[in-house]
């Protein structure tokens, strides 16, 4: 037993990190973010050319056949330099999907594009009622046609296609039929952006079977934890390095133990979210039965700690911290994001209670 | 990353196991609720056995009674006298701290003479290190300890002594050199309690009980043979032997939490709340669920940081987030304990009324220690803020 990363996974991590250094800088992030869906078709490129949009995904449908862990390893790269776009939404979300849930000819024709970065998707999940649950879905197509509206669909406005949650199924359609209209949310994180979607009997060709939807949503749940500690990790060591350059009464202002114990309390909050998103990476990878536990557990503790570790890092910076040219916010805008998508750490405190609580009841009965 | 057992540690699991089944001792149950003075004869054979199977000392080396066990195995160790509810161990700060620290800085004469009686419970030990005026700043100490011929002569006293009533040894820190820097001039004793001038009193903590003593020295006598390392080493002597408590320690401390949320969680289904069941409690099912999972986060941390040890060899100050995070949580747990218990959350044992023999009303004060032995959270966030990120020293 080790919890540690193997060697081909450190060189992954490392290659990453290099990779998003280099290019994918706050310049470039800040630039974006002033753009319709913060998304830079240059950057798409090389992203393609590094593997990355095809990661997970089998060698037939040209991705890189790699598993969960590596997956994440690269969403903490991704999370640490606050990538913007439609990563999230196209590969993870919508690839994870396809590849979840669509039959043999639909991964040829919409997961293998996404592999060769030929084509961006999303996945439209929540409606007026802003529930994630997903029986929760109102939407239903009829004769092959959707009508209706989702909302708080990441990156749709560059998506080439668009998967529906429906009652009745999970649909692909066309993003650029006539019965579609996509139409931006202003919403508080400017490098990852939501969009309205509304259908009017638009035409939806149905992904297969729909039972595999839940472990492919706690595969993206998974993602996007990880995702979080990538940017807690950055928010980290901004401010450790601040707290050690900053001079107030003649001293760097980390000497002081209110400024020390606050990184302190980032750190453990980090760590502990890294912990949490790792074990649930491994065991989707490896089907455990505590597998969708465990991703409640990460996205539970990953929601509340990327807020505090965000709070913590403004309060540590002073009046710096709350400057639009500081970078810190543009994290903290994402991280509240984060926390909302797949729902808050209350939302999975329930889910937690459902599967640890409820059924110690149904053992107490049976025994 | 695998978190499978490898076929060498299922190996040693299912030896344990076999081993267990045929060893186990089947009336533990009617001992555990007796106050430990009563008990510690049955925790003493335990050990005995455990010894003769092998076991005591899984981490410690071959050659000294162990089973040059990884920390892994030693998680795995746990997790096994855990499942089947196994007693603890009398010597534990012998087996689990000094008997370790003899080990790494120990002479052959030393080994030889000590390591045997730590494994067989023959001789229990304490560890003599807070004082009423050195306990974060342990480096600060006060007692003595004066050449005269061929023996110390140490005066002084020592406070929040485990085992202390009960201790044939103790591992002493004393200062030997008043002259330099605080934490240059100590050195580490291994004192006989039963020498003259030693006096152990009880001290009484706000349970009720005294699991701790003070421990006066007034001229007592202990031979130059019995310094452990070298002379004014002893802060580095004293500083490995803190490592190890922080450890592997952590392990058996999951093992109980998570018996403890498991036991709430139970609780949660009979309890009554606005007439249901308090697990049909939206507040309640949040926090218990809030607990279970930090709990299992706890396991987790513990994990990679035993994966990271076992990669570089010693337990890094990386440590210190499990400290403050399981003695948080605990305090957290008794909480919420207290909350779903009602009224019945402050019954002692004593009363005829008190639920699982009043441990939760224990749980609530004794978990107020945890911030506080064994390093305070402040010092814990200290450790964090200089030694792992790199902020300068406040102190």
């Amino acid at each position: 037993m080790q919890f540690g990363l193997s060697d081909s996974q450190r060189l992954l991590q490392d290659s990453a990190r290099k990779f998003f250094a280099a290019e994918c800088p706050m310049a470039l992030v800040r630039r974006l973010m002033e753009t319709d869906a913060a998304y830079d078709g240059a950057l798409w490129s090389k992203m393609t050319a590094q593997g990355f949009t095809g990661i997970i995904f089998p060698e037939e449908y040209d991705g890189a056949g790699l598993g969960t862990v590596e997956l994440i390893l690269l969403m903490e790269e991704a999370g640490r330099a606050l990538l913007p776009g439609p990563f999230f939404s196209t590969v993870v979300l919508a690839g994870g999907l396809l590849n979840a849930i669509g039959t043999p000819e639909q991964k040829k024709k919409y997961l293998a594009p996404i592999c060769r970065g030929e084509r961006r998707s999303t996945v439209a999940i929540l409606e007026s009622r802003a529930n994630w649950d997903l029986a929760s879905a109102q939407i239903s197509a009829v004769n092959g046609k959707l009508s209706g509206e989702k909302l708080f669909v990441p990156v749709a406005g560059v998506a080439d296609f668009i998967m529906v949650v429906a009652r009745n199924g999970v649909f692909v359609v066309d993003a650029d039929d006539p019965g579609i209209h996509v139409e931006p949310m202003s919403a508080m994180d400017l490098t990852r952006k939501l969009y309205s979607v509304s259908f009017e009997n638009t035409p939806a060709e149905k992904l297969g079977d729909a039972a595999g939807l839940q472990k492919a949503l706690d595969v993206s749940t998974a993602a996007l934890a990880a995702e979080m500690v990538g940017g807690m990790q950055r928010t980290l060591d901004t401010t450790v390095e601040y707290a050690k350059t900053r001079k107030q009464f003649g001293k760097p202002i980390g000497i002081f133990q209110a400024v020390q114990h606050q990184c302190a309390d980032m750190y453990l909050e980090t760590e502990s979210s890294r912990s949490a998103a790792y074990y649930a990476a491994w065991a989707l990878e490896e089907n455990m039965p505590d597998a969708a536990l465990a991703v409640s557990i990460a996205k539970m503790y990953a929601s509340d700690a990327s807020r505090a570790v965000g709070n913590r890092g403004i309060q540590v910076h002073g009046g710096m911290g709350f400057t639009w040219e500081n970078d810190l916010h543009l994290y903290y805008r994402r991280a509240k994001a984060s926390e909302t998508m797949f729902g808050d750490a209350t939302f999975h405190r329930e889910r937690i209670a459902r599967l640890a609580i409820d059924s110690a009841a149904r053992t107490a009965k049976s025994a | 990353m695998d978190l499978n057992l490898t076929a060498e540690e299922l190996q040693f699991r299912d030896e344990l196991r076999a081993w267990l089944a045929a060893n186990l001792p089947k009336d533990w149950n009617q001992w555990r609720e007796k106050p430990i003075e009563v008990s510690f004869p049955y925790l003493r054979a335990w050990q005995r056995k455990l010894h003769e199977g092998g076991w005591a000392a899984v981490s410690w080396p071959k050659e000294y009674g162990g089973r040059s066990a990884s920390l892994m195995r030693q998680a795995i160790f746990w997790e096994e006298l855990a499942r089947v509810d196994a007693p603890p161990t009398a010597n534990t700060l012998g087996l689990g701290i000094i008997g370790p620290t003899i080990i790494s800085h120990g002479t052959e004469a030393q080994k030889k003479r000590y390591i045997p009686k730590i494994l067989s419970a023959e001789e229990i030990w304490c560890q003599g290190f807070s004082e009423p005026n050195a306990g974060s700043d342990l480096a600060g100490l006060q007692t003595e300890a004066r050449l005269d011929g061929g023996d110390y002569i140490v005066n002084g006293q020592k406070v929040w002594t485990s085992y202390g009533w009960v201790g044939d040894w103790c591992e002493l820190v004393v200062r030997t050199d008043p002259s330099v820097a605080k934490h240059k001039g100590l050195t580490v004793l291994l004192v006989d309690m039963r020498s003259p001038g030693v006096d152990v009193r009880p001290l009484r903590q706000m349970t009720g009980e005294s699991e701790f003593s003070e421990i006066f020295f007034r001229d007592v006598r202990v031979p130059v043979a019995n310094v452990l390392g070298e002379v004014n080493d002893g802060w580095n002597v004293a500083i490995s032997t803190l490592m190890h408590e922080r450890g592997a320690f952590g392990a058996r401390l999951h093992l109980l939490f998570k018996r403890n949320i498991d036991r709430l969680i139970e609780l949660s289904h009979s309890v009554q709340r606005n007439g249901s069941p308090a697990a049909k409690d939206p507040l309640i099912r949040q926090k218990l669920a809030q607990c279970y999972a930090e709990i299992e986060i706890m396991r987790l941390n513990q994990l990679r940081a035993f994966s990271r040890i076992a990669a570089t060899g010693v337990p890094g100050p990386e440590g210190s987030i499990l400290k403050i995070f399981w003695s948080e949580l605990n305090q957290r747990v008794q909480q919420i304990a207290q909350e779903l218990l009602g009224p019945y959350g402050q019954l002692l044992g004593a009363d005829r009324h008190a639920i699982d023999h009043g441990i939760w009303s224990y749980g609530y004060l004794r978990s107020r220690g945890n911030t506080i032995e064994a390093g305070t959270s402040e010092v814990q966030r200290n450790i964090i803020g200089h030694f792992v990120l790199g902020l300068p020293r406040s102190y």
